[in-house]
């Protein structure tokens, strides 16, 4: 293992082409972002920002019509973008792995707890059927499953929501991975039960050293449980940087503006501060920076040059022609 | 009082076999009582199954409560008959969660927004264009919507046709069922910042139910924390949100998400899950996940009662034992 970073993604675009070829949506725009072992950066993005498709993108995972048009991307300083299709198989599940949203769709209905837990376990470690179950049910204990060797012989209907979103994250860590993606991992829980699964993550952070990557929409949560942030808005990183940066002097007005947007606890008085009109349609963006037209501080310039990347900190850099 | 709701109850049968006999029952709702007065907003918050929703039916007249009173204006709605109850509907409306789905796609936005009108009301083509206008105005939207379909807006403008559209017969209650969770971040402010503007303009009162805790303590002068179907504390939103009381409280504010990195709070995470109310835990409901549980929880059910400034069911509060500090004991 090289002595760098876990994932480095650099200049990395992908694009949506449409049917005949005319109509080319920029989902993910000449993003660079790296991320050391063990820690954890947050994406923040509204929905259509790209932040599903950078995700995606980073497993190689997209779907037709998506490609990887530009940009380069490495994992444990591997070359992911060389890779054959065959050899990603062996990356995903066992080295990068994802959690998804909806934990009733991402299990089979068919087939027990016990099997789909094993089977990325029989897939990647070629284990027999029973030390397969076997780890499948050390498993369910350590994401705290109450009796494990009953539930693994039952079906994901007989469990509730918390239970099934804890054995999707099980089977997210039955290889040891190194970096785990979770894509809006907690917005179908109730709020006791988010808090619960975000202390299990934590807590297997913490035990088995992996890197987490956070897709999501709540800075609550990066607030949470983040190191490092990285705000998308129509496919671009606008900012990023370490968390408590962004939170105290956030730099893009768009960071500023989401920030001032939330209500807070005790301030019931304060009128919240909206941000108008609409995130932009990703197959139409405007001229210049993409944010100009909601923009309460936009300049002339911003509608006809788009802003690179400035840096205003350490490590931290927001793309706004006021930070140049 | 606008809305004044008594012992509010409702339970749902549950029926097996081929001659449907009753095998049990599902508790949804059991001995609510609150009031909404005029141009307040009472925010109801609980997780999945604690009976928001039903409570937020009941008020609707969506369902008829096994027991309790709802009285509107001085009036049992249970009274109400004929005319009565067309005056009790048109003054309740409500905005629900998914302007995707409470919007019909084949409707112009003018005949969705005009519905209640015609369906309530005798206008003539042109009084009703003038109301439809009217609407769209209050709710920021430009004039020209009402030619369009529901599909050529976004979220949040879906959104405000459905508050036009319950502002059409000049209710005084809106129930709004979780207003803001479908939207996007930076569009739930506009929306939350209309729904105030509104209240002020018109004096309307909300029921306003959220499991967006950080939102409902924004919106709400009182707020209701609804546990398997019954209210666990109540009372002024700032004492509530600033000092929580009740050990599920408690629970729940320290489990919403700080907004700000360097904001610590008490962790208390509840073990478990809601039992079912199918067959709700005796004595209080909340004892197998309470961190504070005593003997006398498992037995004995805790009635709300005054403690400071607002009304807790809970034993803890009844005098003899010092108030928990937000660490479990042992």
């Amino acid at each position: 293992m090289t002595g760098g970073p876990l994932l480095e993604l650099d200049g990395l675009s992908t694009h949506y082409v449409g049917a005949r070829g005319t109509r080319i949506t920029r989902a993910v725009e000449d993003v660079s972002l790296t991320l050391n072992a063990g820690e954890t950066l947050g994406i923040v993005g509204e929905s259509g920002s790209g932040k599903t498709t950078l995700a995606l993108s980073i497993l190689r995972l997209l779907p037709p019509g998506a490609r990887i048009v530009s940009g380069a991307l490495r994992f444990e300083g591997e070359d992911l973008l060389a890779k054959s299709p065959r050899e990603m198989q062996h990356i995903r599940g066992k080295r990068i792995a994802m959690i998804l949203q909806d934990p009733m769709a991402s299990l089979n209905p068919l087939f027990t707890v016990g099997d789909q837990v094993a089977e990325p376990i029989r897939v990647h470690e070629h284990a027999s059927r029973r030390s397969a179950w076997a780890q499948a049910r050390n498993l369910l204990g350590s994401v705290h499953i109450a009796a494990p060797e009953r539930r693994v012989g039952e079906y994901p209907h007989q469990l509730s929501g918390g239970m099934r979103q804890r054995i999707v994250g099980a089977i997210a860590i039955s290889c040891g991975p190194r970096l785990l993606i979770a894509d809006e991992p907690t917005t179908s829980l109730d709020v006791t039960i988010q808090a619960q699964y975000l202390h299990l993550l934590s807590e297997i952070q913490r035990e088995r050293g992996l890197a987490l990557i956070f897709i999501t929409h709540n800075l609550g949560i990066v607030a949470r449980m983040c190191d490092t942030v990285a705000v998308m808005y129509a496919g671009r990183i606008v900012e990023s940087g370490p968390v408590r940066r962004i939170f105290d002097a956030p730099a893009h007005p768009y960071t500023r503006a989401l920030l001032e947007s939330i209500p807070r606890f005790g301030e019931a008085d304060v009128r919240l501060t909206a941000i108008d009109g609409q995130p932009p349609d990703p197959a139409a963006l405007p001229a210049g920076c993409a944010f100009q037209p909601r923009c309460v501080k936009a300049i002339d310039r911003c509608r006809v040059e788009r802003p690179p990347r400035f840096v205003v900190g350490a490590k931290h850099g927001a793309a706004c022609w006021l930070c140049g | 009082m606008l809305l004044d709701v008594r012992n509010l109850t409702k339970h749902f049968p549950v029926k097996r076999g081929l001659f449907g006999g009753e095998v049990g029952r599902v508790r949804a709702v059991d001995d609510v009582s609150f009031v909404v007065e005029t141009g307040r907003t009472l925010g109801i918050v609980g997780e999945s199954g604690c009976g928001k929703t039903t409570t937020a039916k009941l008020v609707l007249l969506l369902e008829r409560p096994t027991a309790g009173e709802i009285r509107f204006d001085g009036h049992p709605l249970g009274s109400l008959q004929g005319e009565g109850l067309r005056a009790y509907r048109r003054s309740v409306q409500a905005v629900f969660q998914d302007p995707y789905a409470s919007l019909n796609p084949r409707m112009r936005v003018g005949e969705i927004i005009a519905e209640p009108l015609v369906t309530n009301e005798r206008l003539t083509a042109d009084e009703t264009r003038v109301q439809i206008h009217r609407l769209l105005d209050i709710v920021g939207l430009p004039q020209r919507s009402a030619t369009l379909f529901p599909h050529e807006f976004s979220g949040g403008q879906r959104q405000r046709i459905a508050i036009a559209r319950s502002l059409a017969l000049s209710p005084k209650v809106i129930v709004l069922d979780e207003p803001v969770s479908a939207l996007d971040v930076s569009i739930r402010a506009q929306i939350l910042n209309l729904l105030r503007d509104l209240q002020r303009d018109l004096g309307l009162s909300y029921l306003f139910i959220a499991h967006d805790l950080a939102a409902v303590a924004h919106m709400s002068h009182v707020i209701a924390v609804m546990y398997l179907g019954q209210i666990v504390e109540i009372g002024e939103a700032r004492a509530v949100a600033r000092s929580p009381q009740h050990p599920y409280t408690q629970a729940l504010f320290a489990a919403a998400l700080p907004s700000h990195p360097d904001e610590r709070r008490d962790e208390i995470i509840l073990m478990g899950e809601v039992p079912s109310p199918l067959n709700p835990p005796a004595g209080c409901r909340f004892h197998p996940r309470c961190p504070f549980v005593m003997d006398r929880c498992r037995v004995e059910v805790p009635t709300l009662r005054d403690s400071e400034g607002r009304e807790v069911a809970c034993h803890l509060y009844t005098g003899v034992v010092s108030a928990p500090t937000g660490v479990p004991a042992g």
